[in-house]
């Protein structure tokens, strides 16, 4: 359903972020982040608040700028060039923390507005394709509804159907979740978990250790703006290497 | 009884309400009443039979037939039309500069936001009436006289009196063009029309759009102008003893106020736009970009769209400020519906509750007729909530 391009090599990196330093004015937000996304990766990002994994993520579709370093996604490089940012935009879906939907649109046009006017699909294709992925989510039903009609648990996976709209090789999920009520969290994290079994590659900032444990083929914590660890999720959590890690995963599965 | 009903507040609320009415019938009954006494004391005749009378003044700008022999319920008409002439004027030109200005202010481009920082600062906080002046005295005032007209090829004349250009003069054939160039109109409105849905359809406008939709519009009147043997003749300006006779002439009234209401209004539209655009949060235009929108479409499909509905209600106002305030002609003399009706007329008439009654009726139903398209408008845009 995905459509996944298989003739790529599936051991070619996707994404490869390389020496990269951000800074805000003084304040050093990324320092010396290498990372490298292989073809249908899942990698789970987590650390405290302030540690630069939004940043990150929002470096890697040009939502910030980086300013030294190299970003390389599906061979074009991230640089000023317009037509460089325009390319890996397509190719990269993002779901954001607070949904982001349009409110003056509904369901439907939210999810064929880019692939109308981006990829210049016809509407009545665009719509089919549209109708697919909120049946995929399970809300076919709301397509006709606004935004603002809708709960936010319902909202995210209209956001997780928009992105998907445009056939993106990659998904940056940044904290899906935090704005949700808990009985909602579950609703979208089910749908997180089925587009990672379909093979889609994936990076996601997000405390939800539980999806982490089950979908996360990596594991990165950050914090101060570096990667402090990187590993699988079995030893992970059951056996961090740097104490800032071992202390981190204290406070968030205390309780 | 009475006390426990007082204790109500329900009921409370309606005794006042009852009282209140009671109370302003009474007043507007007294002032009628004393005005009418008043009128009859001093011989003073009412009612509208003077409008049917002869105005006996001209008019130096009348988009209809009008001279001294007309009735004075024509200069009531002509004044009108002169309002509504230099205030949609001035709402159109108003409304693109303001738009072009609130955008540009907020443009990441270092020179075009301060141009247009600066141009909002400078112009909206000038008293109006100073740059009414500014433009007739300072500078269509210092223009040359006739004789010394700044000429564009002899045919575009621009002297203290106004502007003047050429107008084409169908002898004959005219009709036939006219009516081939309204056919022409409605095929491009055709072809607008099945381009939008094609465009909404495949994402794709047809081909050579601009080209053929221009084509069909010169092309088709000059085209049956051509076939039937039409006959035109420019009619030029020329200068006839101290003025300019023939073409169209602008007058620098009209062009001082237009530019002064235009330029005055347009900073405080610029405002309410670029109020309207930061009103939209950070993360849409994020959201809309993350999808590979350009920027130019992220700010016509999901920006402004949703500026609207904050934009609207102070745009509204400006538009009856403009309306309002183009009363203000009468500081320079362009004959607008204050200048010949509530002055003039009321001057030789002396029939001043009715004339000021009917002024301030038009500026009425101006105003609230346009409230009500706007509030239309709005409802339109309005975003649905659960």
């Amino acid at each position: 359903m995905l459509n996944m391009d298989n003739n790529k090599d599936a051991l070619s990196p996707v994404i490869e972020v390389s020496q990269v330093n951000k800074w805000y004015g003084q304040f050093h937000v990324l320092r010396d982040i290498n990372l490298k996304v292989m073809r249908g990766e899942k990698i789970v990002i987590c650390g405290p608040s302030g540690s630069g994994k939004s940043t990150l993520i929002r470096c890697i579709n040009a939502l910030e700028e980086h300013q030294e370093g190299q970003i390389i996604v599906d061979g074009t490089e991230l640089n000023r060039d317009l037509k460089n940012i325009e390319k890996i935009r397509r190719d990269v879906g993002m779901v954001f923390q607070s949904f982001n939907l349009f409110p003056h649109l509904t369901v439907l046009e939210n999810c064929t507005l880019a692939p109308v006017w981006v990829r210049k699909e016809s509407r009545a294709e665009a719509e089919k394709t549209a109708m697919q992925f909120l049946e995929r989510v399970q809300i076919p039903d709301q397509a006709n509804k606004y935004p603002g009609q809708l709960s936010g648990g319902q909202q995210q996976r209209v956001a997780i159907a928009r992105s998907l709209c445009m056939n993106p090789e990659v998904m940056l999920f940044d904290e899906p979740t935090s704005a949700l009520d808990p009985e909602m969290i579950k609703e979208v994290l089910d749908v997180m978990t089925e587009l990672a079994h379909e093979g889609m590659t994936m990076i996601c900032v997000t405390h939800e250790m539980g999806f982490a444990r089950t979908v996360a083929d990596r594991m990165i914590f950050m914090d101060d703006g570096q990667i402090i660890e990187e590993a699988s999720p079995e030893t992970f959590f059951s056996n961090p290497a740097s104490e800032r890690t071992q202390q981190f995963l204290g406070q968030i599965l205390s309780h | 009884m009475l006390l426990r009903l007082w204790r109500d507040p329900a009921w409370r609320a309606v005794f006042f309400q009852v009282l209140l009415i009671a109370l302003v019938f009474l007043g507007g009954a007294w002032i009628v009443n004393n005005t009418l006494t008043n009128l009859e004391s001093r011989g003073i005749s009412t009612g509208f039979d003077f409008l049917s009378q002869t105005a006996g003044f001209g008019i130096n700008q009348t988009l209809i037939e009008y001279d001294e022999s007309f009735s004075f319920m024509h200069t009531f008409v002509v004044g009108l039309l002169n309002t509504l002439l230099v205030s949609s004027l001035g709402v159109l030109f108003a409304t693109v500069l303001g738009f072009l200005m609130g955008v540009a202010r907020l443009s990441s481009n270092w020179l075009l936001a301060k141009i247009a920082a600066v141009y909002i600062e400078i112009f909206r906080n000038i008293p109006l009436l100073l740059q009414i002046f500014f433009w007739y005295f300072a500078v269509l005032g210092v223009l040359p006289s006739p004789r010394q007209s700044i000429s564009l090829f002899d045919s575009v004349f621009l002297n203290v009196r106004g502007v003047f250009f050429p107008a084409p003069v169908l002898d004959s054939g005219g009709m036939v063009a006219f009516w081939a160039f309204l056919a022409a109109v409605v095929i491009v409105g055709v072809i607008v029309l099945l381009n939008r849905r094609q465009r909404k359809n495949t994402g794709r406008p047809l081909p050579w759009i601009k080209t053929i939709s221009l084509a069909v519009l010169l092309g088709l009147p000059t085209l049956s102008f051509w076939l039937t043997n039409g006959s035109l003749h420019w009619d030029f300006p020329a200068l006839k003893g101290f003025n300019f006779r023939g073409g169209v002439g602008l007058l620098p009234e009209l062009v001082a106020l237009w530019f002064a209401l235009t330029i005055y209004t347009a900073a405080f539209i610029a405002e309410v736009v670029r109020s309207g655009i930061e009103s939209v949060s950070k993360g849409q235009k994020e959201a809309a970009a993350a999808l590979g929108l350009r920027p130019g479409r992220v700010m016509n499909l999901v920006v402004i769209p949703q500026a609207m509905r904050v934009i609207i209600p102070p745009l509204t106002n400006q538009y009856l400020n403009l309306i309002k305030n183009s009363s203000l002609a009468t500081a320079i003399g362009y004959p607008d519906l204050v200048n010949v009706f509530a002055g003039t007329t009321l001057n030789q008439t002396g029939q001043a509750i009715e004339v000021i009654a009917m002024t301030m009726a038009v500026y009425l139903t101006i105003s609230l007729t346009v409230s009500l398209l706007m509030n239309m408008y709005n409802r339109w845009v309005a975003l649905v909530e659960r």
